[in-house]
């Protein structure tokens, strides 16, 4: 056994790690979450099927971000009132983690920051406040409550079987957005940008049916 | 890196019955789609749900045919894109109702995008990421979004009063929204609150051609009525073009006015001094005080000739017939021009009234010798103890026309003021269907 492969504990399966650190995969075969510590993959659960997303993006998926690629290992699936949305894992060119979100085809990446200012308690949080981090403005749009509904590929860390998790959203004036994810505590702060599908030069996405691929193009 | 692929595309398309009418309903955005309203019954269902639960029973409606049928596809911004939603929605105005479509646009990678038609106007719409900023300019609300200002338009409640097709969100005959609207031709940013959530959306106003050349496959899309809110004014541009012109023009009109007075030539042809007594001639009605001046030679170009007249004319006037007599061909043009000059005080002060000198200016004169023959006559002059009248003429060839070009300045004014008459006509057509409709919309002219 080598950092790459792996056999699953619970059905014997290849297991296959597209990242290096991955902390939690999730068998192909049998959906068995497996946690790694050092060498050993230990089994905590077993998620369904991922409900259908017709989300463009997979695991293998490239990309590429501030001139800098990157690939798709992993995947954080949420429900909210207003459909579905995904968190992509990708790990960037130089082995560090960030996400590419897909809520409803709206595309953003950001990463995990480490805070230069506190980041505030999800209780006393509104609709339009404003908070200041790395020298820029962002105002609250959105709260949102989701579900957490499964997960797939290589995770930084061990994410499984949340029931409920509190979210806020944060615009800005150029584009830039802020998440405060509080099913964490401390909670994280992810910070990012908006992107569109072309800018993020996405390759190795899916087809459809009845979409010509020069359709992914723009002219 | 190895990757897994799947090697079959994805279905985006599926169909299925109705659970209110059991027609045939045909999904086009896959795992997207939240809420499908039957085509057939109207009926509104849950696409999330295995059994598509009727989320709003199908009402009697009058059918509506959007102009953009579902299936549809067009390419918007170098982009494909299907039509697989459209809704009607609908604001009261002082008791009257207005109605507009909005088209849902798709593409698989791409994701979705919007269309409005009012009246055979259309604006491609994007959902905004960047957040606009408001504040207040010069007493009305305002908007800026990456250092452009847009001006408040308008603000109404929207209601949705007509749907079909499939969204990514929960839709409901009813639905309620805040809308406001700020423009910037051709842009324009509303701004949605449906509860506590704000949507800002960016669109772009797109003519009846380039939705037609979008859209090859549909005819007969209208063209449009009236102005609409975003529509650029074809005179914006225009109206600044027209003055930029007419800056242009004046400066070419100043240089060869320069030119002219600079290199005209002026020329002393004749100056003479005369004297006029009419009592040489009094009670004696055969003689003629005409006379003719000597020869003086015109070269060059056709030009012109201008004759000056300075008297000593007061409390009286002098009246003298000119003739300019071309020697070689014994053809004259004759004038009369009146000089007259009269002064006074009375409760207002001193007044005066006429001038005792006067200029003419006769044009295209060809080379040639002339001479002046001058008949004068006087009304008082040389009445008994009168002094006689003295008088010089000065004929000067080439002299700069000043006049020609206060004429050419006032025409050359007339396609800018008449620009810019028509621009104000417009931008008034525009804000007539504002929120500040009373309020003249002139002062919104480009």
């Amino acid at each position: 056994m080598n950092a790459r492969t792996a056999s699953c504990p619970n059905c014997g399966a290849a297991i296959r790690f597209r990242y290096a650190q991955a902390v939690q995969t999730v068998c192909e075969y049998c959906k068995a979450v497996l946690v790694r510590h050092d060498l050993d993959l230990t089994q905590i659960g077993t998620v369904g099927a991922l409900p259908a997303t017709s989300s463009p993006i997979q695991l293998g998926t490239t990309g590429r971000w501030h001139d800098r690629p990157f690939e798709v290992v992993g995947r954080l699936q949420y429900r909210w009132e207003r459909g579905r949305w995904s968190e992509w894992h990708c790990v960037m060119g130089g082995g560090e983690s960030a996400w590419l979100s897909d809520a409803q085809l709206e595309y953003a990446m950001s990463r995990l920051a480490t805070p230069d200012r506190a980041v505030p308690p999800a209780p006393s949080l509104t609709v339009g406040q404003r908070f200041e981090w790395e020298e820029t403005a962002y105002t609250v749009t959105t709260l949102t409550q989701a579900h957490y509904e499964g997960t797939e590929g290589d995770l930084p860390f061990q994410y499984w079987d949340k029931r409920v998790c509190w979210f806020a959203d944060l615009g800005n004036v150029t584009g830039k957005f802020a998440t405060i994810d509080y099913s964490e505590s401390p909670p994280l702060l992810y910070l990012g940008e908006y992107c569109t599908f072309a800018e993020l030069s996405l390759g190795n996405v899916r087809e459809f049916d009845e979409w010509p691929a020069a359709a992914r193009t723009a002219r | 890196m190895a990757t897994s692929v799947a090697p079959q595309p994805t279905p985006l398309v599926r169909s299925f019955t109705c659970p209110s009418c059991g027609g045939a309903i045909a999904q086009r955005t896959g795992g997207w789609a939240q809420t499908i309203v039957c085509p057939q019954c109207g009926a509104v269902l849950d696409a999330d749900d295995a059994s598509l639960r009727i989320l709003q029973a199908a009402e009697q409606r009058e059918r509506i045919r959007p102009l953009l049928p579902l299936g549809t596809r067009g390419t918007l911004s170098g982009v494909l894109y299907e039509v697989t939603g459209f809704q009607r929605r609908q604001i009261v105005v002082d008791g009257v109702a207005y109605h507009w479509n909005e088209y849902l646009l798709f593409n698989p990678w791409h994701g979705f995008r919007y269309l409005s038609e009012y009246g055979g106007h259309w604006n491609e719409i994007e959902v905004l990421k960047r957040q606009p900023v408001t504040r207040v300019t010069g007493g009305r609300p305002a908007a800026q979004l990456e250092g452009q200002l847009f001006k408040h338009f308008q603000t109404a409640d929207a209601e949705t009063v007509y749907v079909l097709g499939e969204f990514p969100w929960e839709i409901r005959y009813g639905d309620r929204a805040q809308t406001q609207d700020y423009i910037s031709p051709p842009r324009l940013l509303s701004a949605e609150l449906t509860g506590e959530e704000q949507t800002w959306s960016l669109g772009t106003y797109r003519t009846a051609d380039e939705m037609r050349r979008a859209f090859p496959d549909v005819k007969g899309l209208p063209s449009p009525t009236g102005v609409f809110a975003n529509q650029p004014s074809p005179y914006a541009g225009r109206a600044k073009r027209l003055w930029t012109t007419w800056v242009l023009l004046v400066l070419g009109l100043i240089g060869m006015l320069v030119v002219n007075q600079l290199f005209a030539a002026r020329t002393l042809l004749l100056s003479e001094r005369y004297v006029y007594d009419k009592a040489a001639f009094a009670g004696d009605s055969t003689v003629s005080g005409a006379f003719v001046t000597p020869v003086f030679t015109a070269t060059g170009r056709p030009s012109n000739i201008e004759i000056a007249i300075e008297s000593d004319v007061d409390q009286d006037w002098m009246y003298l017939n000119i003739a300019l007599v071309d020697v070689a061909r014994g053809s004259a043009r004759e004038f009369g021009r009146e000089i007259s000059y009269y002064s006074g005080r009375d409760s207002d002060g001193s007044w005066s009234e006429g001038s005792r000198r006067d200029r003419v200016r006769i044009p295209a004169v060809p080379a040639g010798e002339y001479y002046l023959r001058v008949e004068p006559e006087g009304g008082d002059i040389g009445r008994i103890g009168g002094a006689p009248v003295q008088y010089s003429l000065t004929v000067r060839r080439d002299v700069p026309n000043m006049g020609f070009y206060a004429i050419a300045f006032l025409v050359l004014l007339l396609p800018p003021v008449f620009g810019g008459i028509a621009s104000a006509s417009f931008e008034g057509r525009r804000w007539a269907e504002s929120d500040y409709a009373s309020s003249s919309g002139s002062d919104d002219g480009e």
